[in-house]
């Protein structure tokens, strides 16, 4: 472990500082939106949300080395179809009734493959592993602007509009009576999950990003009575799971993506056996 | 003196995914009853109460509810829906879950301390002052449901809807909560869907049968003939001469 700090003052080691800020500022999304996705129940959305992402991706690498649209980064492809992906899904979760399962588990699947194609057809190779499961070499300081302006965004939407996206996870039905357009605040709390996603999707990937989104918050939720306390809650254990994630990874050479979740796993695992086992007693 | 009716809806049919589930419904609630709605599963007592509550709109006819459109007198009507619809696992507090009843009043997010009072009185209402800050999901089946009438109670509603209030609750709570409801209706119009035909019983003023078809009666007018109607078959009719006190119930 103490090489991992010595790392950490390394002026040579930028990308090692990069992940944990970018980790912690990403961590206060993670904490507020995961807590929502958990209560909402919407954790498939949220999976199928960041498996459309890779097709922004690859759509992305597409313009930028194909169509030569130089500034065009990969992550704006991101974000835009994280985006989309979150309007289409609010719909089709709103309007498709009894076949909403299906249909989203149909858009997981195009946005995956449809983010291969796009690679297949632009020239060059590129390493698919460092998006579907995270690189933390790939980090820039623009990453670390972008994720501090989400969490400015997310902070405020959620304070300004805690009551009421509280009441719409809660029981939509009664919120829609007290005049309250619940679609509306659904597909907003949607594109906030979008956007949370993809500026993980750098540290931990595609695959695994949605563990983070919803273990902290589901660890939280173990002990937390309201919403706010539960996210909160969900926030400390995000930071700590990827700053320990980062360290063991380091320290002993591993990815760094599996390595936060597979703690944060074993962490949510042994909460739930614990509780059990304190609750029988 | 003509009576004021609360709710009133004329030659109303409502289908729902093309199927037909109400037709040409003609009812008129007057200010002050009680009614219990009654019929079998999907004959139509969940969207009665849906056209009254204006969260969808009839194929034909026309619903009014205190002279106004439905949507119009929404916040005067005070809603507690099917047990069913709520997710136990939630990290809500019983506060928070009774202030979800003041929202929408304000365009603000924020709740006033004004809401918050009005948030106790409900909760003093149905006699759970001593649990306001308790975890919801720790609560008993027939405090649920209580904290769920508070909430439609903070809506400050001249009308309440509650939909299978007795659903999950032990024998001693229903007692109870129909102590509230017997409360509250001195000053409210109250419509409940059950389909325990068991309730209606001492205090329920009058039973809407909906069964496709919508037929009111004064409580004293159900008799075996009516059921037999609305229910479509013969069923059992046991009489219940309900008046459950803590020296134990007789059946008469």
């Amino acid at each position: 472990m103490a090489d991992f700090f010595a790392a950490l003052l390394d002026p040579d080691n930028t990308f090692l500082r990069l992940a944990l800020l970018v980790s912690t500022f990403a961590s206060i999304s993670f904490g507020i939106i995961g807590s929502y996705v958990i209560s909402r129940r919407i954790s498939y959305l949220a999976g199928a949300i960041a498996h459309c992402v890779f097709g922004g991706i690859g759509a992305g690498l597409y313009l930028q080395k194909k169509v030569g649209i130089e500034w065009f980064d990969p992550m704006y492809g991101a974000i835009i179809s994280a985006l989309l992906a979150a309007v289409i899904i609010g719909a089709v979760s709103i309007y498709a009734g009894q076949r909403e399962d299906t249909v989203i588990g149909a858009l997981w699947a195009i946005g995956m493959a449809s983010g291969l194609l796009f690679i297949d057809i632009t020239p060059g190779y590129f390493d698919i592993t460092s998006y579907l499961f995270g690189d933390i070499l790939l980090i820039s300081h623009t990453d670390l602007w972008l994720v501090i302006c989400l969490d400015i965004v997310v902070v405020s939407l959620s304070y300004y509009f805690y009551n009421k996206l509280l009441a719409i996870c809660f029981d939509d039905e009664f919120a829609n009576l007290r005049g309250i357009n619940s679609g509306l605040y659904y597909i907003l709390l949607l594109c906030l999950t979008a956007l949370t996603v993809v500026l993980l999707v750098r540290v931990v990937g595609i695959v695994l990003v949605i563990a983070l989104l919803t273990i902290p918050a589901a660890v939280a939720g173990q002990f937390a009575k309201r919403l706010w306390q539960m996210m909160i809650l969900a926030i400390i254990f995000c930071m700590l799971f990827t700053w320990s994630g980062l360290a063991v990874s380091y320290s002993l050479s591993l990815s760094s993506g599996p390595t936060i979740i597979v703690i944060a796993g074993i962490v949510y695992i042994t909460v739930l056996i614990v509780r059990r086992i304190f609750k029988k007693a | 003196m003509t009576i004021q009716h609360d709710i009133i809806l004329e030659n109303v049919s409502f289908s729902y995914e093309d199927t037909p589930v109400l037709k040409d419904v003609n009812l008129a609630v007057a200010r002050g009853d009680f009614a219990s709605i009654v019929g079998p599963n999907g004959g139509g007592k969940t969207s009665l109460l849906k056209l009254i509550l204006g969260s969808v709109r009839p194929d034909k006819g026309n619903v009014r509810v205190l002279g106004n459109s439905p949507e119009g007198a929404r916040f005067n009507v005070g809603y507690m829906p099917q047990y069913v619809m709520v997710d136990l696992q939630f990290p809500v507090t019983v506060m928070d879950v009774v202030l979800m009843g003041r929202l929408g009043r304000d365009t603000g997010g924020r709740y006033s301390k004004k809401d918050r009072d009005i948030a106790k009185r409900a909760l003093e209402e149905v006699n759970l002052s001593n649990i306001v800050n308790n975890s919801f999901s720790a609560l008993s089946g027939g405090q649920r449901q209580r904290v769920l009438i508070a909430r439609a109670l903070s809506c400050e509603p001249s009308i309440l809807l509650l939909d299978e209030p007795m659903a999950n609750v032990d024998p001693a709570a229903e007692e109870a909560l129909f102590g509230i409801l017997r409360e509250l209706n001195k000053r409210m119009t109250i419509l409940l869907v059950t389909h325990d035909i068991g309730f209606v019983s001492q205090i329920v003023k009058s039973v809407i049968c909906v069964n496709r078809k919508v037929v009111a009666h004064p409580t004293t007018e159900i008799n075996g003939a009516v059921i037999k109607e609305i229910y479509g078959g013969d069923i059992r009719m046991i009489r219940h001469d309900q008046r459950c006190s803590e020296e134990g119930h007789s059946h008469g």
